[in-house]
């Protein structure tokens, strides 16, 4: 390989090597590779979080094309109130209380299930059907049936006899928002135990034999093999399931009938929706848009942080 | 990777530096507008009975108006009418007229400046007035202009079941439904004899406007035709109101009503024996119930002809986006003629808002007696406080509603007081 150091600059320019004219040409590449996603994400989602910061300063309201209106600055005043604002708390601690019970759920069960998956010969196509058909299937539909289970006189109290919550899962202050993230977890179980099985193709089957060699049991091998294997696909799931979570809207919406009972199961955007698009108040709905943001981020900043290889 | 970084981060700033300017596009729809003439397009309800009479009401027009013909079609779907029209309005896509406009909507839609002041029309004024008499004044803007039509009302009315009220041992023909007390003995002879489930099921949800289908027509009724907001403060902690929250109170308590959403309707679906709604809601009982409706109850039995309640209305906004103005006030005009009331009468069984409306259709009201108490009804509605705050007032009462009333949590007149403090707030800016 040639030296592509070139001779002492003399006209006074810098001199450029053959392998910096690659990298540059691969630079462009990349970029020019790499615009399609840079664009949508600057379009869709870094453009709309400027406007929102900007609209959270603001006494915003949307109007029709070409209406000139005063929207007084109001500096922090939207932060300030909504931190302050007892619903919002709720909210925010109602997120928190499904998060907790919604991630560790979906993150153990989906690991489970897909490890269970891989291994089976017969049906296989099935099952894994079966399990995404509720990711897939709109949660307004399946809502309905969520109703029907978990009703006062439904097959869930019937099956439970004296046991039955009263008042009922719907309808109980303590057991609404459990609820919901039991439905959560069940309908988006599909999809992460899709991420797992595709992250449990990359486990390298001498890595089972080595174990099985050394006498490990199911249970040793998939804590010892198959957990440290699929750890990058955790920490995904980990990362997905919470900024789903916490952008809960549909369930509170229509399997709780608004956030019920009480705003025991009212979300950050339940009560974006109801100040911002029924109320009439965006400047206010985006200042809690952009805590949900900073709250989602630290949390997935701590996922990562301790999750991840690097952690 | 810096890089990227780079251009997320200015995407960003771009973001605030071009919010600074937004509010462009083109310019508002100068006067001119307001006499120009030309095809416009309108949006009607999506109710099976609402589509055919826009859809006969549309051809009536056309055929007679082949250079300013109307594009009608069904409001496009959203969560609710009100999201998708306030969207329309912002994107400069609202249609030149819908027939479908919420009262409480209004002064959102008025403060986005989406809609048009009828009164700008030389006859827009006197039309409306002369065709709604005073039941206009309660849809009259704070500037005294009407940004929407008053055009039919669905007065809410206690349904009943015939036959599960003749098995639980009650007058089918004439059920004791006057006072309050008339009201809990029938509504616990009717559970204690199994005819029925539950005794009635208003939504127990907590969206907004629930309100106006248990507390509001109630508080109509006892406060002898109060809205729930009276000269910027909140009247529906007085006497009247702590009398129908306590009402309410003992139909949940006592378990006369359910607290968990119901699918479908729970009084076609002989769940419960009473249902709270207004004749829009006939047709879809037709064949499936053998109904009777009353007036809703107060405390001291008032004679029915002096009962108020929800109006349940529903009007017309003529919108800014609309180029063709002039047309649109036209069509305003014709769809709400004697002759289209008519129709939308006989089609729907909504309520035109007309002064003298039994007199005006005495055929439909002899020939379908069963209306006659709707159309009797109609004549004292009462209606949403106008204004921008409108959903925020209702679901502050609607808040201290689940708690105090449906879950029987706290004092029901310090929750009915705390509301009311929170509205005057709200209201006071």
């Amino acid at each position: 390989m040639t030296s592509a150091v070139a001779p002492a600059a003399t006209t006074g320019t810098r001199p450029v090597s053959e392998h910096q004219r690659h990298r540059r040409r691969q630079g462009v590449l990349g970029w020019l590779f790499s615009a399609p996603y840079l664009v949508y994400v600057a379009v869709i989602f870094a453009y709309p979080l400027g406007f929102a910061i900007y609209m959270s300063l603001y006494d915003y309201f949307f109007t029709a094309p070409g209406v000139n209106v005063v929207r007084p600055f109001l500096g922090v005043r939207n932060y300030t109130r909504a931190l302050t604002d007892p619903a919002v708390q709720r909210a925010f601690l109602n997120v928190g209380e499904f998060l907790l019970i919604n991630v560790p759920l979906t993150v153990v069960l989906s690991l489970v299930l897909a490890t269970l998956l891989n291994q089976v010969v017969h049906a296989r196509a099935f099952l894994r059907v079966s399990y995404y058909l509720p990711y897939l299937t709109a949660s307004v539909a399946v809502v309905g049936v969520w109703l029907f289970l978990f009703s006062g006189s439904g097959l869930v109290n019937q099956l439970l006899g004296p046991l039955a919550p009263n008042p009922s899962w719907l309808v109980n202050e303590r057991l609404a928002m459990p609820s919901i993230a039991l439905f959560v977890t069940w309908k988006q179980l599909g999809f992460y135990i899709l991420l797992y099985l595709a992250a449990l193709q990359n486990v390298g089957k001498e890595l089972y034999e080595a174990a099985a060699t050394d006498g490990a049991t199911w249970w040793q091998s998939f804590w010892n093999v198959t957990v440290p294997g699929v750890r990058s696909a955790t920490v995904l799931v980990l990362l997905l399931s919470t900024i789903v979570g916490a952008n809960l809207f549909t369930e509170p919406y229509l399997l709780t009938g608004g956030g019920g009972p009480n705003g025991a199961s009212a979300s950050p955007v339940l009560v974006m929706y109801q100040q911002g698009i029924e109320q009439g108040k965006p400047g206010y709905a985006a200042a809690i848009g952009v805590l949900l943001v900073a709250f989602t981020l630290i949390i997935a900043w701590l996922q990562n942080r301790f999750g991840s290889e690097r952690g | 990777m810096h890089g990227a970084w780079k251009v997320l981060a200015a995407s960003m700033g771009l973001g605030l530096v071009l919010s600074g300017c937004s509010g462009g596009g083109s310019p508002a729809p100068a006067n001119s507008a307001l006499t120009a003439h030309g095809p416009i397009n309108i949006w009607y309800s999506n109710n099976e009975q609402e589509v055919a009479w826009g859809k006969a009401m549309v051809e009536a027009w056309n055929s007679a108006h082949p250079d300013e013909k109307i594009d009608g079609q069904e409001i496009p779907a959203g969560k609710t009418s009100e999201e998708v029209i306030g969207a329309a309005i912002t994107a400069g896509t609202a249609p030149c007229l819908v027939f479908n406009t919420a009262p409480s909507a209004v002064g959102q839609f008025q403060r986005q400046g989406g809609l048009v002041n009828l009164s700008s029309f030389p006859d827009g004024a006197s039309y409306i007035e002369a065709r709604t008499a005073a039941a206009a004044d309660q849809y009259k803007a704070e500037d005294g202009g009407y940004y929407q039509l008053p055009w039919k009302s669905n007065p809410v009315m206690i349904f009943y079941n015939k036959d599960l009220f003749a098995k639980a041992g009650l007058d089918p023909d004439k059920p004791n439904l006057s006072t309050f007390d008339d009201f809990l003995a029938a509504a616990r002879k009717i559970k204690s004899s199994g005819a029925a489930k539950y005794a009635i099921y208003p939504a127990p949800t907590s969206e907004f406007f629930q309100t106006q289908f248990d507390f509001m027509p109630l508080y109509a009724a006892e406060s002898g035709g109060k809205q729930i907001v009276q000269d910027g403060k909140a009247t529906f902690n007085d006497a009247s109101g702590l009398a129908v929250a306590n009402f309410w109170k003992t139909i949940y308590s006592e378990g006369l009503a359910g607290k968990e959403t119901v699918q479908g309707d729970a009084f076609a679906t002989k769940i419960s024996a009473m249902a709270i709604v207004g004749p829009w809601a006939i047709a879809s009982y037709k064949g499936k119930v053998n109904w009777g409706a009353v007036p809703v109850p107060t405390s001291a039995g008032k004679p029915a002809d002096q009962i108020y309640t929800f109006s349940d209305a529903k009007n017309v906004g003529l919108f800014t986006a609309c180029k063709n103005q002039g047309t649109a006030w036209d069509v305003l005009k014709f769809a709400t003629s004697t002759d289209q009331d008519g129709k939308l009468l006989s089609t729907t069984g909504q309520m035109p808002m007309r002064q003298d409306l039994q007199k005006a259709y005495p055929d439909f009201f002899a020939k379908n007696t069963a209306y006659k108490q709707f159309g009797d009804q109609a004549a004292r509605t009462v209606e949403v406080p106008g204004g921008p705050h409108t959903v925020e007032v209702l679901q502050t009462l609607r808040d201290a509603y689940t708690k105090a009333v449906i879950s029987g949590e706290g004092d029901l007149q310090q929750a009915l007081n705390d509301a009311a403090s929170k509205v005057d707030n709200i209201l006071a800016g």
